[in-house]
């Protein structure tokens, strides 16, 4: 019983911490590619890749300001999304798909090569960076508080502020481009191009604004994550995140401003809650280790989104506060 | 561990519990998948809990190369999936270390690629995730390269790294012919592609270590139960969700939601290790003058020439072929001319099924069989099949053959362990001046 | 060069004054006006007309060997309603297509008041003021019909990323293209619809919407691809009234269609095409008297108008039937498909 509530305590305090807005950011940024103008990018996480190490790498090798990296981090992941768009936002949405999962894999495959480690620290990555930032918080960073029965150190308790905080304003900003004129053509284009062609409209241009708008956002969730770990390692940055920020997105509803948020919420809920109940009933013996152990727990989360991912577009591509009139992925 | 929220605080210790001896993790493979899919499901069963008893974990490993004998002196570090150090030691002078380990769980050894001596290199990345069960001594390999292979001038490394390339690159077109006719036959970008290989490559490892079949039988009945496979992926998902009328770009976030659930379903069952097929017999290189080749290579680049040849030959000559083709073309056309377009489609499943255990077993032959071999094939079956252009099967071979000859020979002049984001450049690269592909059509692209 | 009087990128609604002087005194029925102004033209492939608004030259359009558009010469008359017809695969979607930079020709350039499109990619057509509709009607499903119908609207400044974040800057335009929207919608009986989904509307209301949502641009040249097609009987006519008001406002209205009742009722000039080809030209009475249409196209089946999938198979066969012909074979279109008016 003790684990039970344990689990939940554990469950509760990622649905609410850092791991939450760094996949809430994540699925916000999915959400305007994929929500609202219909861009497959299944590459999210090498936004939030370039974002992170643009901090560390500014700050630790080349000693810049702390929010000079946050720019950094930015600027970088427009680069991105330029050089991602620029030849695939003219084909078939098949070919953003395929270039960005390359990218994301190529880029952490790049990050932790050897040749690369004198700049991103190779696959031990990089760390202490983010003093600037937690001495910030205006509380001390060093004494742990408790927070509904969970325990959490000053500096995740900032961090997670600081994160929320963002998320907040990156739906305010979702929430403005989406009523404007803007957010119509985007709009517009995920349900017919050509239609929004013949109407005058720079589509190319369009699509590109939104996959440097996701991107950035994208980007957001990486620092934020960086800098509540403390450290930067290209391995934190595995594409499967990404399905995990996709999960969060349907689940909550694409295409609604609040859909990523709730979703990425309940989403990491549930998988900590799964993980943290699977390795007590581990360490309990009452899973033995012979069939499950606890290593393998953390393999279940992927498992569980995937499978979650099927089950939700095949029965409920609306998201489970949908409205089923509005069906997101219409037949195309 | 390299999972973001996974490393938060833990490997804890795991003592409760001993898995027996090596090769049972093959025995226990069904009870396990079992148990897995319980669990991910959320229904927790009581099961009696095993004995307890405490065993020391340890890592070990030798580095040597033929030339350069047993190498001394390098640092290897071991840390845990959260990134703590658990231990730096050096080799020996027989190039040996063992390392213990605070307890069962995943680490990841990395060795020191700097202080290697001179003419040594290592192949593929300079560290390796190992999944270290309860008392056991798990082994890990480091592949090393003392420049025996293409040794001499520059233009025979070439020659050395083109053979390596063709058959690098005749594997993937093995992969990506099914990819590229899935595609063509239904409009599928089918991301779960490579989870068929690496399904192929365990399946025929098991046959082989599990239950001692030799290799070339145990590939050939990994093909069938690919086939096999692949027919299940067509049946049992694919058709129901056509029938439903799932979209295009629904039915590909399936495709990877069933590509993440395989994979890391595998990795549970299978675990993070590496292992080679067992009875391959020697695997050192033969001189052909120019180049050097292992018997394996030789074998996999004719086993890859005489199936891509009759893969050719079913399209250009027989009926079924030929309806594949006709189906890839337009498929309203096909269907209203007679043909059976369902019939066909399940017919590419099984041969894309079937080519990619194949792909996978050729792959495991000289990589190791590995639980993620496949998806890090599939993003170079992208790159082939988009060079090639989307949907067209000559396009795939030709396409992938030159990605992997790209791949290869582009560790000239890029280092090894980032080889693969060559190809990756390569895919955005074609995208930008040839988006329709070599053999592609400029319609298709629209 | 009527385009050396034109400034550039002038906004079409100028240049029709500047150049329709010639032919359009002020306060002509526009209608008759085209008529009469066509009616001592000779029929003939090519001829050239009083004040053409569209001039195609030598344009070719192949799809893999086979020939789906080749026009060396076509005039489209201002301020007319020009009908293009042919049987299924004649090319003149993809004709469409091409002048709407939705398709890229293999040689041959088009003007449209003498300023070249050839190089334009589908925006920048549009932004001249030549506006298209599809045979498939594209309506924006999960838009709401009045979304739908603002999208029309140029020169946006809301449309664009920074603005967009300041509502103060557009709030006012959109308010006058919302009211510019509901004039249409009434006109076009879509007013008690506004707030649907355009998704739940049945075809024939969908063509309606389309059509008004080009309208809102206020186009000078609009392009209507079947506008009939899949659109019940009831909803023919007013579409059809709608077409000929398209006239009245002075615009220069081109349209596909399959059936030549349609035709023959509200079209100043008819142009044929046959397997990718111009094969005849004049006034709707002409048509039905010239024996190389009657061949080609009254002996083929053309009450079945066909999607674009279905025409765009029938293009490969007509293609090969056009090397039948040239090697003195028989059948045209020997497979045409038998399906009626299918909505879709």
């Amino acid at each position: 019983m003790g684990d039970l509530l344990n689990a939940f305590a554990v469950a509760g305090k990622s649905a609410l911490g850092f791991q939450a807005v760094f996949f809430a950011l994540l699925a916000i940024g999915l959400n305007v590619h994929f929500g609202y103008t219909g861009l497959l990018n299944f590459g999210q996480i090498a936004f939030a890749m370039l974002g992170g190490f643009g901090i560390a790498i500014s700050v630790t090798q080349w000693g810049w300001n702390f929010w000079v990296g946050v720019l950094v981090g930015l600027a970088a992941s427009v680069v991105l999304a330029l050089l991602l768009g620029l030849p695939t936002l003219r084909l078939r949405a098949d070919y953003l798909a395929i270039a960005t999962i390359a990218a994301a894999e190529g880029l952490r495959l790049l990050f932790r090569s050897v040749s690369a480690s004198p700049v991103t620290g190779g696959t031990r990555g990089l760390a202490a960076f983010n003093g600037d930032f937690i001495a910030l918080a205006p509380w001390d960073t060093s004494r742990r508080y408790s927070v509904l029965g969970t325990r959490w150190s000053g500096g995740e308790l900032w961090v997670a502020l600081v994160g929320w905080v963002l998320v907040a304003l990156m739906c305010l900003l979702v929430w403005l481009l989406m009523r404007s004129p803007w957010g119509r053509v985007l709009k517009a284009i995920r349900e017919d191009e050509d239609a929004v062609r013949a109407l005058g409209k720079n589509v190319y241009l369009y699509k590109m604004q939104s996959l440097v708008l996701g991107g950035m956002i994208g980007a957001l969730g990486g620092m934020v994550y960086v800098v509540a770990t403390g450290a930067a390692n290209p391995d934190q940055f595995q594409n499967a995140n990404t399905f995990l920020a996709y999960t969060a997105l349907i689940l909550g509803g694409a295409a609604r401003v609040l859909g990523p948020v709730v979703g990425a919420i309940i989403l990491l809920f549930v998988v900590q809650f799964a993980d943290t109940a699977l390795r007590a009933l581990i360490e309990n013996g009452i899973i033995p280790g012979e069939l499950l152990s606890s290593t393998d727990v953390a393999q279940i989360r992927f498992v569980l989104v995937g499978l979650g991912l099927m089950l939700l577009l095949v029965f409920r591509p609306q998201g489970i506060f949908g409205d089923r009139r509005e069906v997101m992925l219409d037949a195309r | 561990m390299r999972h973001p929220s996974a490393t938060a605080g833990r490997p804890e210790p795991l003592r409760s519990a001993i898995r027996p001896g090596p090769g049972t993790v093959v025995r226990g493979v069904l009870l396990r998948l079992v148990l897995v899919l319980v669990a991910a499901t959320g229904l927790a069963v009581l099961v009696p809990g095993a004995t307890a008893n405490a065993v020391g974990e340890t890592i070990v490993g030798t580095l040597q190369t033929g030339r350069s004998g047993p190498i001394e002196g390098i640092e290897v570090t071991v840390t845990t999936a959260a990134g703590d150090e658990v231990d730096t030691v050096e080799t020996d002078e027989d190039g040996k270390f063992a390392i213990e380990v605070p307890g069962a769980g995943q680490y990841t050894v990395t060795i020191d690629a700097d202080s290697l001596p001179e003419g040594v290199v290592i192949t593929g990345e300079d560290s390796r995730t190992v999944t270290v069960d309860p008392g056991r001594r798990q082994p890990v390999q480091f592949g090393l390269n003392d420049g025996t292979q293409g040794a001499g001038s520059g233009n025979v490394e070439a020659i050395q790294l083109f053979v390596d390339g063709l058959r690098f690159g005749l594997l993937i077109a093995i992969c990506a012919v099914g990819l590229s006719l899935i595609f063509g036959t239904t409009g599928l970008t089918n991301f779960a592609h490579g989870e068929l290989v690496t399904i192929g490559a365990l399946f025929a490892w098991w046959v082989n270590t599990g239950l001692g079949v030799p290799i070339i039988p145990a590939g050939i009945i990994a093909m069938i139960g690919g086939a096999a496979f692949g027919a299940l992926n067509e049946l049992g998902l694919w058709r129901p969700l056509r029938r439903r009328g799932t979209g295009l770009v629904a039915a590909l976030v399936v495709s990877i939601g069933l590509s993440l659930l395989l994979r890391y379903l595998i990795q549970i069952v299978y675990g993070g290790f590496s292992n080679p097929y067992s009875g391959l017999g020697t695997s050192r290189a033969v001189d052909y003058g120019l180049f050097r080749l292992t018997n394996q290579s030789l074998v996999s680049i004719v086993i890859s020439v005489v199936v891509l040849v009759l893969v050719a030959l079913m399209l250009q000559r027989t009926k079924i072929g030929k309806a594949m083709r006709a189906v890839s073309d337009n498929r309203d056309l096909a269907a209203s001319s007679g043909i059976n377009v369902n019939r066909v489609i399940l017919v590419v499943w099984m041969m894309g099924g079937g080519l990619a255990a194949l792909g996978g077993v050729l792959l495991g032959l000289s990589d190791q069989v590995r639980w993620d071999m496949g998806f890090q094939l599939l993003l170079l079956m992208f790159a082939g099949v988009t060079l090639g252009g989307l949907g067209t099967a000559y396009g795939a071979l030709v396409g992938s053959i030159i990605v992997g000859v790209f791949v290869q020979m582009s560790t000239l002049v890029i280092p090894n362990d980032i080889k693969y984001v060559g190809g990756l450049l390569l895919l955005i690269v074609i995208l930008v001046i040839r988006p329709q592909g070599i053999l592609g059509s400029r319609a298709r692209i629209g | 060069m009527p385009a050396d009087n034109l400034p550039p990128g002038a906004h079409a609604a100028s240049l029709d004054k500047n150049t329709g002087t010639g032919t359009r005194p002020g306060g002509g029925v526009p209608q008759r006006l085209a008529q009469a102004a066509l009616r001592d033209v000779p029929w003939e492939i090519g001829v050239a007309k009083p004040d053409p608004a569209i001039v195609v030259e030598n344009v070719t359009r192949t799809f893999g060997g086979l020939t789906a558009v080749s026009v060396d010469h076509l005039e489209v008359q201002r301020g007319g309603i020009t009908g293009l017809i042919g049987p299924n695969g004649a090319g003149k979607t993809t004709l469409f297509n091409l002048l709407t930079g939705f398709d890229q020709p293999n040689t041959g350039t088009w003007s449209y008041n003498g300023k070249p499109l050839g190089k334009l990619a589908p925006h920048q057509v549009a932004r001249l003021g030549v506006v298209r509709t599809f045979q498939l009607t594209k309506a924006l499903s999960r838009l709401t019909v009045l979304q739908n119908m603002l999208l029309g609207a140029q020169g946006q400044r809301g449309e664009s990323f920074l603005r967009a974040l300041v509502p103060g800057t557009w709030r006012a335009q959109e308010k006058a293209n919302t009211e510019k929207a509901m004039d249409l919608l009434r006109r076009f009986k879509l007013d008690a619809k506004k707030d649907e989904f355009a998704g739940t509307l049945s075809g024939g209301q969908r063509k309606l919407l389309e059509m008004a949502r080009a309208l809102m641009s206020d186009p000078q040249v609009v392009m209507l691809d079947e506008p009939m097609a899949g659109v019940n009987p009831a909803l023919t006519q007013s579409l059809l009234g709608h077409v000929k008001d398209l006239r009245e406002e002075g615009m220069t209205v081109i349209f596909v269609e399959h059936d030549m009742d349609v035709v023959r009722d509200i079209s100043d000039w008819v142009v044929v095409m046959a397997a990718g080809r111009v094969i005849a030209e004049g006034p709707p009475e002409s048509i039905s008297q010239n024996q190389a249409v009657v061949d080609a196209y009254l002996g083929a089946h053309h009450d079945a108008p066909l999607t674009v999938e279905e025409e765009d198979q029938v293009l490969a066969q007509a293609g090969a039937a056009i090397a039948q012909e040239e090697h003195g074979g028989g059948e045209v279109l020997g497979t045409d498909s038998t399906t009626g008016r299918t909505e879709r």
